[in-house]
Formats: structure tokens, sequence, C-alpha cells
């Protein structure tokens, strides 16, 4: 097997994902396209190199349909030999697009790869795919289907995590985001986004509230209390999890992660792909796997994969020295921190999705550039990045610098 | 053609009239299944006949497929995928005559005289047009659902294309009857019309409509089903909630329920033909699960046979009350003389004072304020036993308390020395309240359920020596009142309450265990119970619970507390001050806001352990025991048959109905695998699990409640 190392990773700055978001007016094959032509230009990369593109996206129809892995790259004027494919496990589809990218390195079947990923959840919505999982009978009955919102509540009600304490973790990562913009932490993957005039569309992540207080918190609804009575949803998931009397439903707009559009994308290759391509590398992939968790509570994977990751990898938790796990709703987050003991001073220093968005097919691959990012601008070695995923699983990646 | 009349009019179109003999309703069955397949088939091929009307000679136009013989194909002693395929290709039979009236290029008007259900009203909807009779009590519906099944004959099709999927689910799902009016209105049917007119109406269509108008709107190309297409994003979002909002009233303990939905979301987008053999697959193996066999059995055939009363004695000439007397107008009296007021019954109420028996008033006010009017004068609140001369049955109803209701008896019988007297009692046994009567022979025990409105079961005690009489005129007096009766013989708190408190019961001894109070009530309505053990001890209210175990102790001379479960409801009774919900506290707490909440102070009452059971482990646990009591009961005689248990354990306290009934559950697990479950549980729970002689020797005989399909077949 021969080492996978990063020598690239680029993201767009993510826009709000709506009407008035200033990337909605950008085509989804265009925002990928974006990321693309930024890892090409910046590193002089001859794409005819380029042996497959692997790109994330969770929502692969209409605009974003038709193999937006394959149509981006012609899109961004790469070689015609460069192919492309699209990935899709769910949330965490940019990252494991990297895996897969990586895990061509590592087998020896391909020198050069991109994985990433592409989200343009304005203009193509969440659930616009409109999967048999949730309406066909048979399946919602067998996997007891939840939205992943009463996911986040039901975490939050068995492990007792208070509206207080998840208000409290989104706070604390507006502030955390704020200040690494503010320290420009993200300036090396930060690709700013363009018209055709060469005027700025957007070059900081729009989604950000950093001002925002815990009054500011209290002040929200609950976001799935109504869907949770009234749809039933609630019932469904005490079904699966009878020892819970009632949903304490804490999560809302501001503690879960934000809907924006974004894309992103990270150059692999082997050794010798970095001498011919005249790169230095900055990480190598150390390991990566997925896991499969209880599909209706659905988002409690990442503890299970980061511990099957580890000891793949020989490692425990004292051996990473970053740890990023994408903030789908807080309590996910303070489950996982709970579970596997991490000290909070070492797990999305940066902030996260709750402050900047989560573009579905692009955040995993974003994440573990804020990641490697971090532990060049720190001087540290080791990052674990992680996700939780949609009908339960989780993906994660160990990188170390070189 | 002996299940039809087939007769041809003068301008060419065929009337076919349902009319089978030594019925009081038509059915679907395999003779006149074929009847019709035959009439259908000389429509379509004598050129000289232009169409055909089928319409019914009798009252009701056809009431549904005849479930025992489905039944019959279900469980003939056949290897289970053999009887699957044989009720498949009835079915399915069945279906393409359907389509033959659907596609043969003629076209069939159904003229709806009467009630048509279930299969009844899927020959019709497979007509080219229907119309039904102007009168609002026609009943139109697939009612299938309600006794375990699915509507087989293409009816969850029909309606899905009909209505549209989502709007289709809940009809089919609640198996609820439309009128003629609200199904005009859902285009169910295409016409209402006056009886007298209906077959001229159907002709006169006939006769001026053209080729295109018999086409069926999904046999005609580019056919959108109308409603929410699951394909879109919102219509997406709308099955997903009604999927989810299915799961949470059947706890997927309804194997017919998800069948229905199913067929429906498979079946819209394939082709009718299709998605009629999708219908048919899962009508078919359905039938062949224990779950749908006992529904059918327990809810259908042997609640019917219930309300046919074979227990009456058949020499003492049928009586309509036409005065009733109550004692006591309490909460129960006061429903008694409600419920009988409205089947038109005088009612006569007793109580202490004027102003006492006036309650019954202002409880009829209270509930029925729409037909207070009406019902009011029917009742005569009255303080003096005098006015009570002249009534038929006279029901006491008064404090359950063995000396109060001696000389409440003693009393009725100075006025009424010849009346029927029966006790509502529902714990101290007939016969030993008989004592005080000088006629024990005409005393006899009505247990109502309460609400008395709304529970349709009344079970009717037999003392030691009650005579048929007393028996004949309490089963006449319930017919009356149009509920069900089943006939028990006398035992402390009788059949339906002995067995209901184990579940209650069962509860209390689990919060005692250390077992986590919501897995405890969620368990019981996974189980299938209507309603969570400590929420209904909430319900029945904490204090009569523990007056009810008080007075127990008292009368069979034990200690009290008697259990922990005892102990448990005497502390929040009188310790706690907790009396359930009329208190507002109880298990739950009742905030004047918002949903109940299970006390948070019950914790330090019996601390929760930190490792709980399996859900499946608390489910069993409150199924079995209250199996275990109706075995006991059956045995000690309480109980005549295995379907008198069945259907008291359904109409009475709303035993999980997915099982058939506590007997029905016993028999879908084995005797054996039951008997080892008791043992399992006594070993662990308490000595409450052993499980009876009479159910261990079944267990070794291999044997069963309800006869196997093995042995009927010998018996036939």
């Amino acid at each position: 097997m021969q080492d996978c190392f990063i020598y690239d990773a680029v993201r767009t700055p993510r826009g709000r994902g709506r009407p008035d978001g200033a990337l909605h007016e950008v085509p989804p094959l265009d925002l990928a396209a974006h990321s693309l032509r930024a890892l090409r230009d910046r590193n002089n990369l001859d794409t005819s190199l380029v042996d497959d593109i692997v790109l994330g996206c969770v929502m692969p129809v209409g605009e974003q349909g038709s193999n937006v892995g394959r149509i981006a790259a012609l899109n961004a004027d790469y070689a015609e030999t460069a192919p492309g494919v699209q990935i899709n496990r769910y949330c965490a589809s940019g990252l494991e697009a990297v895996n897969m990218a990586a895990a061509q390195i590592m087998s020896g079947q391909s020198e050069v790869t991109i994985g990433g990923g592409v989200e343009s959840m304005s203009r193509v919505p969440m659930g616009a795919d409109a999967g048999g999982w949730f309406t066909d009978p048979e399946v919602a009955f067998k996997t007891y289907y939840t939205p992943q919102g009463i996911g986040a509540d039901l975490i939050a009600t068995k492990w007792g995590f208070s509206r207080t304490d998840v208000d409290a973790y989104a706070v604390e990562s507006q502030r955390r985001a704020a200040r690494a913009w503010e320290e420009n932490r993200f300036a090396r993957s930060i690709v700013p986004i363009y018209d055709e005039l060469g005027q700025v569309l957007l070059d900081r992540d729009e989604h950000m509230r950093p001002q925002t207080t815990m009054q500011d918190l209290a002040a929200l609804k609950p976001a799935f209390a109504v869907m949770g009575d009234a749809m039933g949803y609630d019932a469904v998931a005490m079904q699966r999890y009878p020892e819970v009397e009632a949903l304490d439903h804490v999560h809302h707009g501001g503690n879960s992660s934000g809907i924006v559009d974004g894309s992103a994308a990270v150059l692999l290759g082997s050794k010798e792909a970095g001498i011919r391509m005249g790169l230095k590398p900055r990480a190598r992939i150390r390991a990566f796997t997925s896991i499969g968790s209880e599909p209706s509570i659905m988002l409690t994977g990442p503890e299970k994969v980061t511990r099957k990751v580890l000891a793949r990898a020989g490692m425990t938790t004292s051996d990473i020295d970053l740890f990023e796990l994408n903030e789908a709703f807080a309590s996910v987050v303070l489950l996982f921190q709970h579970l596997l003991d991490i000290d909070p001073n070492i797990l999305n220093v940066n902030g996260g999705a709750i402050a900047m968005g989560h573009p579905l097919g692009a955040t995993g691959a974003m994440i573990l550039g804020t990641a490697l990012d971090e532990l060049e601008r720190t001087n540290r070695s080791t990052a674990l990045v992680t996700l939780c995923v949609g009908a339960g699983m989780g993906t994660a990646t160990i990188i170390e610098r070189v | 053609m002996q299940n039809l009349k087939f007769e041809v009019n003068a301008d060419g179109v065929a009337i076919i009239t349902f009319d089978m003999p030594g019925r009081t309703m038509n059915v679907l069955n395999e003779a006149s299944i074929a009847d019709y397949a035959e009439a259908v088939e000389r429509v379509l091929s004598d050129d000289t006949i232009k169409g055909a009307v089928v319409t019914s000679a009798k009252p009701a136009f056809i009431a549904g497929a005849d479930l025992d013989w489905i039944l019959s194909l279900a469980q003939a002693d056949l290897p289970a995928n053999q009887r699957a395929i044989n009720v498949y290709n009835t079915v399915l039979n069945l279906q393409k005559i359907f389509r033959r009236t659907e596609k043969g290029g003629k076209p069939f008007v159904a003229a709806i005289n009467g009630l048509a259900l279930g299969g009844g009203l899927e020959l019709c909807l497979a007509c080219t047009r229907r119309i039904v009779a102007d009168d609002p009590r026609i009943q139109l519906g697939l009612p299938e659902a309600k006794v375990g099944l699915l509507p087989g004959g293409g009816g969850t099709q029909r309606f899905a294309r009909i209505l549209g999927p989502l709007q289709a689910l809940p009809l089919l799902i609640e198996g609820r009857s439309l009128s003629p009016d609200e199904a005009l209105k859902l285009k169910i049917i295409d016409e209402v019309s006056p009886a007298d007119q209906l077959v001229s109406k159907a002709v006169e269509w006939i006769l001026t409509s053209s080729p295109e108008d018999w086409i069926k709107p999904w046999d005609r190309k580019g056919y959108k089903l109308p409603g929410d297409d699951p394909r879109t994003l919102e219509g997406s979002f709308a099955f997903s909630a009604a999927n989810a909002l299915q799961r949470k009233k059947t706890y997927g303990n309804y194997p017919n329920l998800d069948a229905i939905q199913k067929a429906v979301y498979d079946g819209m987008i394939v082709p009718i033909d299709t998605a009629i053999r999708i219908e048919s697959r899962l009508f078919a193996s359905l039938m062949t699960t224990d779950v749908a066999k006992n529904m059918v059995r327990t809810q259908f055939i042997n609640l019917q046979k219930a309300n046919k009363q074979e227990r009456r004695p058949a020499d003492v000439p049928a009586r309509t009350i036409a005065k009733l007397g109550v004692i006591g107008a309490g909460m129960m009296g006061a429903a008694i003389a409600h419920v009988a007021a409205k089947a038109g019954i005088p009612v006569v109420v007793v109580d202490q004072d004027a102003a006492s028996a006036e309650k019954v008033h202002n409880h009829i006010r209270a509930v029925n304020a729409k037909s207070a009017d009406k019902l009011l004068p029917l009742i005569t609140p009255v303080s003096d036993y005098a006015e009570l001369a002249g009534a038929d049955l006279i029901i006491e109803a008064v404090f359950e308390d063995s000396a109060v209701k001696s000389d409440v008896i003693r009393k009725i019988e100075q006025v009424c020395p010849d009346a029927i007297i029966a006790s509502n009692t529902s714990s101290i046994p007939i016969s030993d309240l008989a004592r005080a009567s000088s006629k024990p022979d005409r005393f006899i025990g009505l247990h109502f359920f309460s609400p008395v409105e709304r529970m349709p079961l009344v079970e009717i005690i037999m003392g030691e020596q009650t005579g048929n009489e007393a028996l004949a005129l309490a089963i006449d007096f319930v017919k009356q009142l149009r509920k069900t009766s089943i006939v028990v013989n006398d035992g402390r708190f009788f059949y339906t309450s002995r067995v209901f408190a184990t579940y209650t019961t069962e509860g209390c001894l689990m919060v005692q265990d250390g077992i986590a109070p919501a897995l405890i009530e969620n368990a019981g309505r996974m189980a299938g119970m209507p309603v969570a053990p400590l929420a209904l001890c909430d319900e029945i209210s904490l204090d009569l619970i523990y007056r009810i175990n008080q007075q127990d102790a008292k009368d069979t001379e034990r200690a009290f507390p008697g259990s922990p479960a005892e102990a448990l409801i005497q502390r929040m009774v009188a310790k706690e001050g907790r009396l359930g919900r009329k208190s507002r506290k109880g298990f739950y707490d009742y905030p004047a806001e918002g949903k109940k909440r299970l006390w948070p102070g019950l914790a330090e009452l019996a601390s929760v352990q930190e490792t709980q059971p399996d859900v499946e482990t608390v489910k069993l646990r409150l199924l079995t025991i209250q199996a275990l009591e109706a075995a006991r009961c059956l045995e000690e005689g309480i109980v005549a048959t295995p379907a008198d248990a069945d259907v008291g354990a359904y109409l009475g306290w709303g035993f999980a109905p997915w099982t058939g009934g506590p007997l029905s559950y016993i028999d879908m697990l084995g005797a054996k695998k039951f008997v080892e479950i008791c043992n399992d549980f006594a070993a662990r729970f308490g000595d409450r699990f052993r499980p009876t002689a009479g159910l261990v020797e079944m267990a070794e005989q291999n044997g069963s409640f309800y006869p196997s399909a093995a042995s009927r077949q010998e018996a036939a």
C-alpha cells in the first residue's frame, strides 16, 4: 500500500442558503467548478494528471443531478481525460469523497485524485430527492424513520443535555468562528467568489452571527416540537427508545447547523505524483473508515466511528491533537465530547457549522481543510475529522502532518 | 345461478339481482362469485345485451365477503405457502371478474339499494357507474381494517385512484362507513337517486351513455393519480408524516394496517392490473398470519356469535323491558339510566332524597346536552322505592359495600316482589349478595363498564341460584341497549375486572421492582393496550383502587397490604395524597396547561434500577399476566368458553386487539412456549406467574384453546 498525501485543500466561503444568499445566483455546477479551478490555478496543476475527481453531493437531482463530479470538472475546463463521479454518504459525503479518492491512491490504482463536494442548498433544497427511505411505509416502519432534528432532540433528552447546554455550545461556536475569521485562520483555504466583472460576490462565511448571546437564543422557539407532535415523529422515536417519556425539544435554528451554499476540493496524490506535480505534501492520510449506527436516532455515529478508526490506526484519543466534528446539532457534539471524554479546547477550535453552515455534500472536505490549516497554524501533528451521517452512520479520517 | 336472478329487459339491458337463498344478506362466497362471473360473461358475450344493472332483492346490497369461507382457505391443513397461494388465486379470480366489468367494453351499473360493505362495495367500485338509493342509513365502506384484514377486492387501489393515496388511507385504515351523500362528495359513487328509480336510472344511463363514458380514468392513457405524489419534495414530506402518524397509532402491532399502507404505496404508480396483483398478494400473505386469523375470529365471527346470544334459555319467552328501575344516581346509576333512556326505556331512578336523585338529570345534561330534552322526560328521579312498582328489572348501583347493597335489595323486594333484581357490583360475589334476597333465582349480576355510554360490553353474572328467567331477561335487556353481553359465573371480581386488575397491578409491581416508569408506560402502549398501566390507575383513581384492595383484604380475611403493588397504592393515597387524575396528582402530574408528565417523586418511593430490562420483556410481562389470569378464569369455570374470554377482553378492557384476546394470544405463542415464559417469569418475578395445571397439560399435549387446522379437518 502506498501513502496518500494531501497537497492542497480549498473551499468557498459559505453563502446563506436562501434566495437572499450571496451564492444563490451561482448554479451548482459553477459552484463546484469554482473549487476545482482554484485548486488547479493556485497549484499550477496539470489536470491531465488527474486520475479521478470524486465529489460528494447529497441532493444529486435537478441542477445537481447527472453526475456533478464529471460535469463540474468539464465546467472547470479540466482535461477531458479527468473523469468524475458523484457519491452520497449524506452529510459526510465531502469527507467520504476524499476517503474514496485517497483509497484509489493507497491501493495503487491512481496517482492523482481530487476529493471534494458541493451543495447549493438554496437552489436544490433538502428533500428534493424525495427518497423512499421515508416515503415507502415498509422501510419507514422498519427503520423507525424520524427526521434528524428529532434525533438530535432525542440525544439531548436521553443524555440530559439541557436547552442551556446546547445554547451555550452554540454561542461558543459563534465566538470561535468569529475569532478564527478575525485572526485570518481560514485564509489558506478560502477562495473568494467573484462575478464576471471581477467584483466580490462572497469572500466570508455569510451565515455567522458573532454577536449571538444566550438571551438571543433563549428567544428562539424549538424547531422540531410542532413537527414531532403533529406528524407523529416523537412517538416513532419513543417506540424505538421506550425509556424516554417525552422528547425535550431543545434545538432550533441557532444551535443547529446552518443551511448554506458552498463547495470544497482536496488535492491528493502519491509521493511520486507530488514530485511530478512539483508540490510539497501538507499531510498524510493516516486512516479512514465509516460505520453504521442505529438509524432512528441517526446521529450517534461519530463516537462509534472514532473508536473504530482509532483502533484501525492503533491509536487512542490521546494521540489526536485536534478533533473536528461537524456541528450538525449542538447535542451531537456534546454527546461526542461526553462519550469520548474529549477536551473541548481541542474540539472544533475554530467553530463549525452552527456558526458557518453545513453545505451538505461539501462540509466533510471543508472541515478536513480547516483541521489541516489549524494543525499548521499551531504546529501540531494529528487531527481526526468526523461527521454524523443520515440513516445512522459515521465517517472519520485521521490525518497527520509530514 | 341460484344466488342471483338474471333477466334481460325489453331494451336489451341485463338486470342482475343478487338474492342468495336462505340468507338475510347477500355475501360473496364461492358460489355467489361463480354465479356473478357467469352473469358477467353472459352480458359480455351476448351481442343483444347492451349492458347490465347489478342490484339486490334484499334490503342490503352485499354485506361483504364470507369471512368464514376465506378463513377456511387460510387455515386449510396445507403448508403456509400453499395456503397463501390458494387465497391469492381465489381473490385474484374475483379481481379478474371485476376487471371484466371494467374492461369488457359494456357498461355495468351498480344500483345500490342498501348497505354495501367490503367486497360488496368493491364489486360496485369495479362497475362503470354507481347509483345509490337516497337513504342516509345506507352504509358504504371498506371495514376490513377493523377486523384485522385489508380490502382484497381492489378496494385499496380504486380508493387511492379515486381519492388520492393520502386521502384514501385514513378511510381504508379506520374502515369507516360513509353515507350516500358523503360517498357522493368523495366521488366514490356517481349519483344518489330515490330508491324506486334506482334501476330505471341505471338502465337509462346505459342506454344514453357512449363507449367513451365506459372507460375508467385509470384505464385511460396518460392517467395521473390525484393527490400527493411521493416522488415530489412536498409529496415526500406528506407521505413521511403519514407513515409516522400510522406508526404512532399502531405501534407496529397490526400487520393488516401496514399492508394497507404498503398496498396503496406500492400500487399507486403502477398500472392497475399490476396494482391488483400487489394487493392480492398482500391480502393472501396477511390471511395466513395469526394476527389476522385471531382478529377475524374474535372481532368478527365470535363477536357476531356473542350478539346472537346462544346462551339465552330458549324456553323463556322474549321480553321487552317496559320500565326499568335504577337504585343510586351516582356515576354508574346515572349512566345506566342514560343508556336505557337512549334505548327508549322509561327509567325510575331512586336515591336517598330528591336532590340526590336529580343527579341523574345533571349527568345527562352534562354528557349529552343535545338530546337531554328528549331523554329527561323518560327518567323519573325519586326518593321513594314505591315508585318502582311495575318495573320489569331493577338494577342497584349503590356504594360498593355488601351491607349497603343488601339493605337496598331488601327494600326493593318489599315494593316489587316479582321483579328481576340485578346488581351492578364489580367485585362482590353475586351469590353473597343473593343472600339478602328472598328469591335468589331472580337475582343476577349486570356489570356495566365505565363510561357506560361508550363501553359496548355488559358482563352478566350468574349467582349460584340465578334462574333462567333472570338470565333471559338480562340478555334481552342488554340487547335492547344495543350492547354485547357475555355470561360469566360467580367469583370475586368475576371475569373482566379480575383479569384487567392484573394489568394495573403488574404496572405497580414493576415500579416497585425499579423499572423506569416511562419504560413501563411505553411498554404498555406498545403491547397494544389502549392505556398505559400507571395512567390507567390514575384514570380509575388511586383511592378507589385503595378501597377495593382494602375491601378485598377484609372480605377474604387476608393481610393488607397484600403485595408491593397494594403498598404502593396505599403510600400514594394515604401518605402522598395523590388520588389520580381527578385530583390532578397521581402517578402523573396534570398541569393546567400542557401534557401530563410522570410524577418525578415516584423515584423516591421506588428507586429506579441502574440496569433496565429490555422493553420486550416488559411488554411480555404485561400481556402474560393477563393471559394467564384469563386462562385461570376459564379453568375455574368463571368464563365458559375461550370465545367468551376473548370477546369479553376485547370489548371489556380493550386487551391488545391485535392478539384476538388473551387466550388467542396463548394459542398464537403456543401453549408450550407460553408455559415456558410463565415458568421463567415465576422464577424471576414471583409465583403469580406460575402456570395453571390446565396450561401445563395443554403444553404437554401440544393443545390449544381453539381447534387447530388439523383437528378442525378431522371434525369435518
